[in-house]
């Protein structure tokens, strides 16, 4: 599968915030989208997921343009991860999840036993079936990105597009929800994600995409893309990587921040 | 693993015998309704009228016991079932609608915009089922100019927040047309009989104008049921609701056309009755979860009940009638408050 956005146009009514924007992403791949606060990284998922209509350009899967796709179908083919959030009512986890299955159902349906097993099997995959029963407002920030995750796979996607899937996370389940983005990218699934963490880029992806003001949009690896003079040039601030030879691991890259007093 | 999911699946028809108990609590709380009243009617009598009307048996009873039943408590209990079920639905959609447990069926000026019809017409002096397709009219009416001005204000986004604004203002401009009529309006005889439609009553429901009140909630309770499952999703929030696969902007539009059919209807033929719509939904997630596709049929009949049971307080309890808005108010509040008190995550 490759998903693919073309020379995209996108904005709110017919003001345009980002402009000439093109990716392609195929399956098995992550690419992990960077760029600082209000560079318009939500009007590029909210186009690519067709909540926002483009101004010009197309948004492909397998060449076909998914703007003339129901909702209904679109769903079955592109999943979202929001960012984690506190819903109002406090549903199960395995509500939660079996929501995810509302594009396999008729109008009036509601998930039958099938549904209810496809769902389990979601959890199980991620490791948190222990959770099943548990009130979702009640489980913890970690936890719950987890199960939005288990709810975005219950659709049967081909690709996942994840809203900062690790923000308002402790380290530990940042680390935790990327290394499972790896693995559900070694399952063959194409993931598009954004990050506030260019670590992260070295972390998980095979793509980096960095973002800055004025609609330019670098692509390439992440060894390619994420260097201190990109990253100054994005965000403004001085910032080296740092690359370090460690024995039993390998070769390992950080970006650190450089504060002169 | 699998053993689990069948406890799971069983867990879930638990909620399947609330549906049947509830069921039959209303149909005998229905009975014992139509026993009660300063007229009492042995159960005997209430089964031969029955049969003479359903079947054309000729058991025999007194003729007084016919006419009451017939003309004067069947459809006031009906309108008590049908009036509980829709502000209870209504108010149970608008809170996944607008992810807001707070949120009553009136939030949109459907209230507010009835109330207004009812009392022009009654101003003008117009006969009870002119009062009420009026008060209908204008209640579906006032929803409309929300809906219209929220998508000028949000530029045709029509979003939540704008929405749950402006009906605020567009109720609170009908309270003030309701107040300016009230004020013109002849102290003598059309202010007191203005005052207490508002207060809320049955007293004026009849075999004739049982229809106009019947046939909108029926509409409008149709698709709320058909697509309950649906408002779990639409809990979340549009954009994720839409991106699980659920056309967001229809349902939610079909969710406020449906319960304005049932709030406007409501209010056109019993006055302004509040509390009903927040805390039977919150009564019923209390009981059976958040899940709509169970918790929406419960607090229909839930709110049924309830309604029965606070229309026989107010016709039985004194020889004058106690409005329907205060017994309302004098259970739903407290009651609102120790739900508050427990503290429960999730107002659950």
């Amino acid at each position: 599968m490759i998903f693919e956005v073309r020379n995209a146009v996108c904005g709110y009514g017919s003001t345009p915030i980002l402009s000439d924007i093109s990716l392609e992403i195929e399956s098995g791949n992550i690419l992990c989208l960077l760029g600082p606060n209000g560079v318009g990284k939500t009007t590029l998922f909210k186009s690519m997921l067709g909540f926002l209509e483009l101004i010009s350009g197309s948004v492909l899967v397998d060449g076909e343009n998914i703007s003339s796709w129901s909702i209904r179908k679109t769903a079955k083919v592109i999943g979202y991860v929001p960012q984690v959030h506190t819903p109002t009512f406090p549903f199960t986890v395995l509500d939660v999840v079996a929501m995810g299955r509302v594009a396999h159902m008729g109008l009036f349906g509601s998930p039958g036993k099938e549904d209810l097993a496809e769902a389990m099997k979601m959890l199980e995959r991620l490791g948190i079936e222990e959770y099943r029963d548990k009130v979702y407002t009640e489980i913890s920030g970690g936890e719950r990105q987890m199960v939005l995750i288990a709810r975005a796979l219950a659709q049967n996607p081909k690709i996942l597009i994840m809203d900062e899937p690790t923000s308002n996370l402790d380290f530990g389940n940042q680390i935790r929800v990327l290394t499972q983005i790896s693995t559900l990218a070694d399952d063959g699934m194409a993931i598009i994600m954004t990050s506030h963490f260019p670590d992260h880029a070295f972390l998980c992806s095979s793509m980096v995409g960095l973002l800055q003001r004025g609609s330019k949009l670098l692509l390439g690896s992440a060894s390619e893309i994420v260097t201190g003079e990109n990253l100054k040039r994005a965000y403004g601030v001085d910032v080296r990587v740092i690359k370090e030879n460690i024995a039993d691991v390998g070769i390992l890259k950080s970006c650190v921040p450089v504060i002169r007093q | 693993m699998r053993l689990r999911i069948k406890g799971k699946i069983k867990n879930r028809e638990h909620t399947a015998p609330i549906i049947v108990i509830l069921t039959v609590v209303l149909i005998i709380t229905a009975v014992v309704s139509m026993m009660l009243g300063r007229y009492m009617i042995k159960i005997s009598d209430i089964i031969a009228v029955f049969e003479k009307h359903l079947f054309g048996l000729n058991t025999a009873f007194p003729a007084q016991s016919e006419t009451v039943l017939i003309n004067v408590r069947l459809p006031r209990i009906l309108a008590a079932v049908f009036i509980g079920g829709a502000l209870s639905a209504a108010g149970a959609s608008y809170q996944g609608l607008f992810r807001n447990p707070m949120v009553s069926p009136d939030l949109l000026g459907a209230s507010a915009g009835a109330g207004f019809g009812a009392v022009i017409a009654l101003l003008f002096n117009l006969g009870l089922m002119q009062v009420q397709l009026i008060a209908f009219v204008f209640g579906i009416a006032a929803v409309a100019v929300t809906f219209t001005i929220s998508g000028k204000v949000s530029r045709g986004d029509s979003s939540t927040l704008s929405l749950v604004l402006t009906g605020l203002v567009v109720s609170s401009l009908f309270q003030a047309f309701i107040t300016i009529v009230k004020y013109v309006a002849d102290p003598n005889s059309k202010l007191p009989t203005i005052t207490y439609w508002l207060m809320g009553g049955l007293t004026t429901v009849s075999l004739d104008n049982l229809p106009l009140l019947v046939l909108p909630i029926v509409i409008g309770l149709i698709p709320m049921l058909l697509l309950r499952y649906k408002l779990n999703l639409l809990s979340f929030g549009d954009e994720e609701a839409r991106a699980i696969g659920v056309d967001s902007k229809k349902l939610r539009m079909t969710y406020i056309i449906a319960s304005t059919l049932a709030t406007s209807a409501s209010v056109a033929s019993s006055g302004m009755i509040g509390w009903v719509g927040l805390v039977i939904p919150h009564l019923s997630r209390m009981l059976v979860g958040p899940n709509h596709k169970v918790m929406l049929p419960v607090s229909v009949l839930l709110g049924a009940v309830f309604m029965l049971l606070i229309d026989n307080v107010s016709r039985c309890l004194f020889d004058v009638e106690i409005p329907l808005s205060v017994l309302t108010a004098l259970f739903g509040a407290p009651f609102f408050l120790s739900l508050l008190m427990k503290g429960k995550k999730g107002w659950a």
